[in-house]
């Protein structure tokens, strides 16, 4: 369990978060959303003892962070941002090292050693010196040392960060895979990643939290949530204006010469209705589906119209 | 003392694992046999100690050990692996402690590699032992000081030049604040208290006491308490900047 109330960092004059609560509670995987010097990472730092904060409260698993800050720290795994290592040690010996540092020895440890190796796949370069690794070994380095001590908390700033889509998929693969007692925090730019690993997701901007729910719901937000886009074999005006003349739509646009994108009032579903419009005229559809929501529109939305509100 | 072991042995593995440590040495010892052999006029003194070798050492410290220290905490700050490290279930001076006591001993092995120097006093002549024993002793002592100062002011900034500078300039005015020279400048005008205070501040006093063979406690608190001091600053140091 995570408890962060009313927590606020600034730097000098800046804040970078400012007045952010919330709880996370085991088998979650909360996303941390948010545009660059949102308060993501600071946030992050905060969590795991690295950063004091200048006001508020952090626990984790009943550990104050400023208080208890070591014991706190046992119970997380975290990667920083940028995933950094010691450039001339060795994997292994920076494994090792890991391990010494959170007190594992002997058969214990090399087992752990094993166990995370095979889970992010670093068997090949294990003798190899960290400044020739490639930066898609690097993070998995940075995952490894994360997970070696299996913990109940997982935050992780940016993990699949310069990673190809292969590797991006195995990061993803690996959050989703650990224990559902455990939490995990990620932080990122990628939008699809919140609903692809994120039972929760957090969009953060100028340090304030603006929104908090399921990536359902946050797709909800968007004005594409439930637009229904159609193609036609030929596209007849009168037919767009049949549709644009249904109660429950509130805009047609045309997308190129024989598409439309439809979308509802109020989110209200309007497949039915707009199907049976097409029906009736007798057009031939080629291709017809239901929009979830356009995450990056919502992103948009939220964190720009934020920044003007705040100008 | 694990959490400072473990990071004590990363430290020393991490000094061999680049050419870092073997130029040092090397450099060290070079140096060390031309002030002893040539500036120190070893062979034209006929005497036989190695005074003329602990003459030079705090000179040589005095570029030597900055540059030892200046990679302590700032190199951690620019990689930004000072983030891995200080999330690790680690007290603060455990961390502070382990990497001093590694780059310690390390210019401690290079202080023991002068031992042909030893070897070579023992064949010309019968020097006092015991005395060379306390001018080892006094030297790393000193070094200790140095270091500790350089770590705490490589703590203070991100730039290895800028901390070896600054870690150059304090020690030099703590080794001159002993000398004959500085002494004057002062002993005209201010208190004796004074002056007595800034002779016992500097380097070159404490380890000039030690290594003419009597290692008197005070000379030993002094080193210790130097160390500890900023063993702590540089703690206090590293916790305050740690996130910049």
């Amino acid at each position: 369990m995570i408890k962060v109330s009313n927590l606020r960092k600034s730097f000098n004059d800046f804040v970078a978060v400012d007045g952010v609560s919330f709880e996370v509670k085991p088998g979650e995987v909360l996303g941390f959303l948010g545009p660059n010097g949102a308060g993501k990472s600071t946030t992050m730092k905060m969590l795991t003892g690295f950063l004091a904060p200048s006001s508020g409260e952090v626990s984790v698993m009943g550990h104050d962070v400023t208080t208890k800050t070591l014991e706190a720290q046992k119970v997380i795994g975290y990667l920083p941002e940028g995933a950094p290592s010691y450039a001339d040690m060795t994997v292994m010996a920076s494994l090792e090292f890991i391990g010494h540092a959170r007190g594992f020895k002997g058969r214990d440890l090399k087992q752990r050693i094993d166990n995370v190796v095979d889970r992010v796949q670093l068997a090949s370069v294990l003798g190899k010196r960290i400044e020739n690794l490639s930066k898609g070994f690097r993070r998995r380095l940075g995952l490894a040392q994360a997970l070696l001590h299996d913990p109940q908390i997982l935050i992780l700033d940016e993990p699949t960060d310069g990673l190809d889509p292969n590797q991006k998929h195995q990061v993803r693969e690996l959050i989703r895979n650990l224990a559902e007692d455990k939490i995990v925090i990620v932080s990122t730019h990628i939008l699809e990643e919140v609903s692809a690993v994120c039972s929760r997701a957090m969009i953060l901007a100028q340090g304030r939290i603006l929104f908090d729910g399921t990536p359902e719901e946050l797709a909800a937000k968007s004005d594409f949530h439930n637009a229904v886009s159609v193609r036609l074999a030929q596209l007849d005006p009168a037919v767009t204006e049949k549709i644009r003349a249904l109660d429950c739509v509130s805009e047609v646009r045309s997308e190129g010469e024989d598409a439309l994108m439809i979308f509802p009032k109020d989110g209200a579903s309007i497949l039915a209705d707009v199907n049976q419009v097409l029906h009736t005229c007798g057009v031939q559809v080629e291709e017809l589906h239901v929009e979830v929501g356009r995450l990056d529109d919502v992103f948009r939305k939220l964190t720009i119209g934020n920044q003007e509100v705040a100008a | 003392m694990n959490a400072a072991l473990t990071i004590l042995r990363r430290e020393l593995a991490s000094y061999f694992a680049t050419p870092v440590a073997y130029i040092f040495i090397i450099i060290f010892l070079m140096l060390s046999g031309v002030f002893t052999f040539y500036l120190g006029q070893f062979y034209e003194r006929a005497q036989a100690d190695l005074s003329s070798f602990f003459n030079f050492i705090p000179w040589l410290y005095l570029v030597l050990v900055p540059a030892v220290a200046m990679r302590l905490w700032s190199e951690e700050r620019r990689s930004g692996t000072i983030e891995l490290l200080m999330t690790l279930p680690l007290g603060t001076f455990q961390v502070v402690l382990g990497k001093f006591l590694a780059a310690w001993l390390f210019i401690g092995l290079a202080l023991l590699l002068t031992f042909p120097m030893w070897l070579t006093v023992n064949y010309l002549g019968e020097p006092d032992n015991g005395v060379i024993f306390a001018g080892y002793l006094g030297a790393w002592f000193m070094s200790g000081g140095f270091l500790a100062i350089g770590s705490c002011l490589s703590a203070c900034t991100k730039n290895q030049i800028v901390a070896f500078i600054l870690t150059l300039v304090v020690c030099f005015v703590l080794v001159v604040s002993g000398f004959p020279i500085v002494q004057d400048v002062f002993s005209s005008w201010a208190p004796l208290w004074l002056v007595d205070g800034l002779a016992n501040l500097s380097f070159l006093t404490h380890f000039d006491a030690i290594s003419r063979g009597v290692i008197d406690l005070r000379d030993v608190i002094y080193f210790s308490a130097m160390i500890a001091a900023f063993l702590y600053a540089t703690a206090l140091v590293v916790d305050m900047k740690k996130a910049d």
